[in-house]
């Protein structure tokens, strides 16, 4: 089957264009090859995640582009890249690291991009429009601006997003259709508490069991408290597209295109239905750490995916609440944000209390990408579903998920200890 | 008699290799180094064993959109897989390997089978792999 391209997909294709575009057409028209889409659609934004990977190819892949004259047709924003781009010197990054990781950031910003280097892109700048059509890159920020903001992309994979920046073209298939966003997996979480619920860490351990349990399919979630706030639903996307494949959630009363159940399942009456208990997400709870309780603790990872305004403000009263203590020295705290979230912060006067306690701040970047994380850290503590999913491997640690009340007074013991758990609790 | 699995060709080319089977779905960004190929998540059935140069047969992707670029860099090291063999359309997998034909010349042709045929593929099997998206035995 061959793949409908109009008179400017084809200009692109044969070079009219220059050779940036033409090699960025080709791309984006073998993909629509490979998913059997019959044409392409047009997207009004886009959000590159190729920049976080400091690699010699993802280098050589952009200044391929830039120097074939390469630039982004629609507005676009940058995900982390792999160091702060301010402060990498007082974080300890390598200097040829970061010259070379501050290469692949300039490269992109040559490319016309807005220079927002942040994984949760739903906070700041360009924040997407319901039914817009748009194609991003990271898998946190693809199931929030499809679930909560309810945009419509898929979830493009590194190398695609910037291609579909530069062309502004991409395969009319998946999440861009109507008819695929459709739920197809009802969960209904248990009847609990509202205290349970305060925690971003509880809605964490809710997406790291749907992501476990809806693998590709997209779940429709009954029962959830209301209101939700932003922080809670994008703790629980980011965890469901870390365990599972999930691009996109409903949750029934909360997100746009669930105001009931018959609308989030398209009308239809088969879809399997499924109970989760407080049993198994206590136990998802328990599966999602590694690390032991008393445990010597190294690291506390916050900010996963980027710290909000209103992640800050919780932070910093939790460090209020604790009276005169302080991070311990042979512990290392770490917050990742966004600029804008850290400006809004300082502005808002809760940042001196946080360095103060021995937090370090770090923009821009990831800690699964940059080297910040100390390379001791044998054991971390994170508030964060994706976080705990991907730190084994990427940090070579055991990893404790705590709420972030938790992660501050263990971080003052430099013990894993945890008080709070959301699922286990009464 | 010759045992064959036919697919769908996502993407054409030829291979030959052996088969690294793997019973769990995969994010290969967190999941696999792109330094040296080799499977880090210890969550993962096959943690341990390199992708380089086999045929790595498993049901499909999740996690990071991040695995294209961890591919292409293993393109750019000759740490690539021969072939993938997928039991469900791997999208970021899929656009790793057209980058990496389109920047490298290396070819890792991408083959969509169905779930139930990924168990005619066995661990160890040599098997090549066709741009007609037919896994042949031999």
């Amino acid at each position: 089957m061959s793949v409908h391209l109009n008179d400017l997909d084809r200009s692109m294709r044969d070079g009219d264009l220059g050779e940036a575009t033409r090699f960025a057409m080709s791309v984006v028209v073998r993909t629509a090859g490979a998913v059997e889409a019959s044409d392409l659609i047009s997207v009004e934004q886009a959000h590159v995640d190729a920049c976080a990977l400091m690699s010699e190819s993802n280098l050589e892949f952009v200044r391929r582009l830039v120097e074939q004259g390469g630039r982004v047709r629609v507005p676009t924003t940058l995900n982390m890249v792999s160091l702060d781009l301010e402060h990498w010197e007082e974080l300890g990054v390598p200097r040829e690291f970061a010259d070379r990781a501050t290469r692949i950031a300039k490269s992109y910003r040559e490319l016309g991009c807005v220079p927002t280097w942040t994984c949760a892109p739903y906070q700041g700048y360009l924040s997407p429009r319901f039914g817009q059509q748009i194609a991003w890159g990271e898998s946190n920020a693809v199931v929030y601006a499809n679930s909560v903001l309810g945009a419509r992309t898929n979830r493009y994979p590194d190398f695609l997003d910037v291609c579909a920046a530069i062309t502004g073209r991409v395969p009319n298939a998946g999440l861009h259709r109507t008819e695929n966003r459709r739920g197809e997996l009802v969960v209904r979480v248990p009847e609990t508490s509202k205290a349970s619920w305060s925690s971003p860490s509880a809605w964490a351990v809710l997406g790291h069991a749907i992501g476990e349990l809806a693998g590709e399919r997209i779940p429709v979630i009954v029962g959830l408290p209301r209101p939700a706030m932003g922080e809670q639903l994008k703790a629980l996307g980011a965890a469901a597209a870390s365990s599972g494949s999930v691009e996109m959630f409903h949750a029934v009363g909360i997100t746009p295109e669930a105001p009931d159940l018959e609308t989030a399942l398209h009308g239809a009456k088969d879809a399997e239905e499924l109970d989760l208990t407080r049993e198994m997400l206590a136990g998802t709870w328990d599966r999602m750490s590694s690390a032991a309780e008393g445990e010597k603790l190294d690291a506390v990872i916050l900010g996963c995916p980027h710290f909000s305004y209103a992640e800050f403000e919780a932070l910093a009263a939790e460090i209020s609440a604790l009276g005169p203590g302080r991070v311990r020295p042979d512990v290392q705290f770490l917050v990742l944000s966004d600029s804008p979230s850290l400006a809004l912060a300082s502005r808002g006067g809760l940042i001196e209390g946080i360095r103060e306690f021995g937090a370090t701040i770090a923009l821009d970047t990831c800690p699964f990408h940059s080297p910040i994380v100390t390379e001791r850290a044998s054991a971390v503590m994170t508030n964060s579903g994706k976080c705990a999913y991907y730190a084994p491997a990427e940090l070579g640690a055991s990893v404790a998920l705590g709420t972030m009340r938790d992660c501050v007074r263990s971080a003052v013991t430099g013990v894993v200890t945890r008080e709070e758990t959301p699922w286990n609790g009464p | 008699m010759e045992r064959t699995v036919s697919g769908r060709a996502v993407v054409p080319g030829e291979a030959t290799g052996i088969v690294l089977r793997s019973r769990r779905t995969i994010s290969l960004w967190g999941g696999v180094d792109p330094e040296t190929g080799r499977i880090i998540d210890p969550r993962h059935d096959r943690c341990g064993a390199s992708l380089a140069g086999r045929v790595f047969v498993y049901p499909g992707e999740k996690g990071s959109s991040t695995g294209s670029a961890v591919l292409l860099e293993l393109a750019r090291r000759r740490l690539a897989p021969a072939a993938l063999v997928t039991g469900s359309l791997a999208p970021v997998a899929t656009l790793g390997s057209i980058v990496a034909e389109e920047l490298y010349g290396v070819a890792v042709p991408v083959v969509l089978v169905a779930r139930d045929d990924l168990d005619l593929l066995k661990d160890g099997d040599y098997v090549c792999v066709g741009p007609d998206g037919i896994v042949r035995h031999g």
